[in-house]
């Protein structure tokens, strides 16, 4: 834990500001960043001699039940070397636009890590290069199911639920290059249409 | 056993002379119950195992419970040579166009089995993700309680299955009928839906907003 401590000091005194606050719990160590600099401080951990927080561990998010308390984006990181885990938090005031850097270009196992975040909270990643439901199904349409508001059993009836479900193409769920040979174009959201024509990733036949 | 002649050959020399000239044998029977018969005995199922009933599934097709003793050890991957889907596991709604599919794929006669508190009525988990049973989905002939059933309990929905096999008759032509889906795609009315939906047990006193 000391390695974890020297860690969280360091960002400290190289971030000053940016850093909004330290906490010990459980035995971890978590310090939690603005999010306009969250990315520039993650690159720091990851790229500084002395830090080598060279794997991602987990991505996820915690929305709390009182409203004024923001929403938080985790990132649980791991020294190899230094046998060292690092917690960082950046919250995220819920009556604002829940953005944040991605860190895909830094760990590529942020990318299906960010996508379940933007599946179950809602919270969008700039820079993602493929950021769309990972869980659920694209076209499905009751929101975000591990925000606070939504409601255990979903905000629809059972039936339109099971309507829903049933219109649904099972073969909409597959990657961009997959789609692209199986038969579900139609089935896409626009925007992932849009995305497809444009050639970004794979070919439409 | 109505398919076995009533003598057998080699007991003695009248029994030889009776059999000589009876040959070549025949016997009579019910279509039905010679149809049924073959049918019941020769189930190929269609293993949808997605939860922790495909464990106790496999243990019923392995050697000590031995599926096959029911004419059931060759599982069929395909849904094309199918007779009977057994759905073990929770059924989450994202799957539930592909069971859909897969029991249209099934050629006729074809029947459902249900394994499971959680595919025959969503079980412990009445949440958004959860269809809550999977007879809105598709028919099912059979529902096996447990969570999840030992193997006795499935194979006791198997002869369950094959008793009710044996019952049919090849005249009663809404038997192979293909059930009908109305243009929202669903094949039991919604409010039907909404009403074998609703809480039970313990998940009543969740609140449905938080």
């Amino acid at each position: 834990m000391t390695g974890a401590r020297d860690s969280a000091a360091a960002v400290a005194a190289t971030f000053g500001p940016a850093v909004v606050g330290q906490v010990e719990s459980c035995g971890d160590v978590i310090v939690s960043v603005a999010a306009d600099r969250s990315h520039e401080i993650l690159a720091w951990l990851r790229d500084t001699t002395g830090q080598e927080f060279n794997y991602l561990t987990d991505v996820t998010a915690v929305d709390y039940r009182d409203p004024g308390q923001p929403l938080e984006v985790v990132y649980q990181l791991r020294s190899l070397r230094r046998r060292v885990d690092l917690r960082l938090k950046v919250p995220l005031d819920k009556t604002d636009s829940l953005e944040v850097d991605s860190v895909f270009d830094l760990w590529k196992g942020a990318d299906w890590l960010e996508r379940e975040v933007f599946d179950m909270f809602g919270v969008r990643f700039r820079g993602h290069p493929d950021l769309r439901r990972i869980l659920m199904w694209d076209t499905y349409a009751e929101g975000y199911p591990l925000r606070k508001d939504f409601p255990l059993r979903g905000h629809f009836s059972r039936s339109e639920q099971t309507r829903q479900a049933l219109a649904a193409n099972p073969e909409s769920h597959y990657s961009l290059e997959e789609l692209s040979i199986a038969e579900a174009y139609d089935d896409l959201p626009a925007d992932m249409r849009e995305r497809l024509q444009a050639g970004e990733r794979g070919e439409v036949r | 056993m109505g398919l076995t002649p009533s003598r057998q050959t080699g007991e003695g020399p009248e029994d030889q002379a009776v059999l000589d000239g009876m040959s070549p044998n025949f016997i009579t029977t019910r279509l039905d119950f010679l149809a049924n018969w073959a049918r019941a005995n020769s189930l190929w199922p269609m293993p949808f195992g997605t939860a922790c009933c495909a464990i106790e599934f496999m243990a019923s097709a392995a050697s000590r419970f031995d599926l096959s003793r029911f004419g059931m050890e060759r599982m069929s991957f395909s849904p094309r040579q199918a007779d009977v889907l057994i759905c073990a596991g929770r059924l989450p709604f994202k799957l539930a166009p592909v069971i859909r599919r897969i029991w249209d794929q099934m050629p006729q006669p074809k029947w459902a089995i249900s394994m499971g508190a959680c595919a025959s009525s969503g079980g412990i988990f009445d949440t958004y993700a959860m269809v809550q049973g999977i007879d809105t989905i598709i028919p099912v002939d059979v529902y096996v309680p447990g969570c999840p059933p030992r193997p006795e309990g499935l194979i006791y929905g198997i002869m369950l299955l094959q008793k009710k096999i044996k019952g049919e008759s090849f005249t009663d032509p809404t038997l192979r009928q293909e059930f009908e889906v109305g243009p929202d795609g669903l094949f039991v009315r919604p409010e039907h839906i909404d009403e074998i939906s609703e809480p039970f047990g313990n998940s009543i006193h969740q609140t449905r907003s938080a």
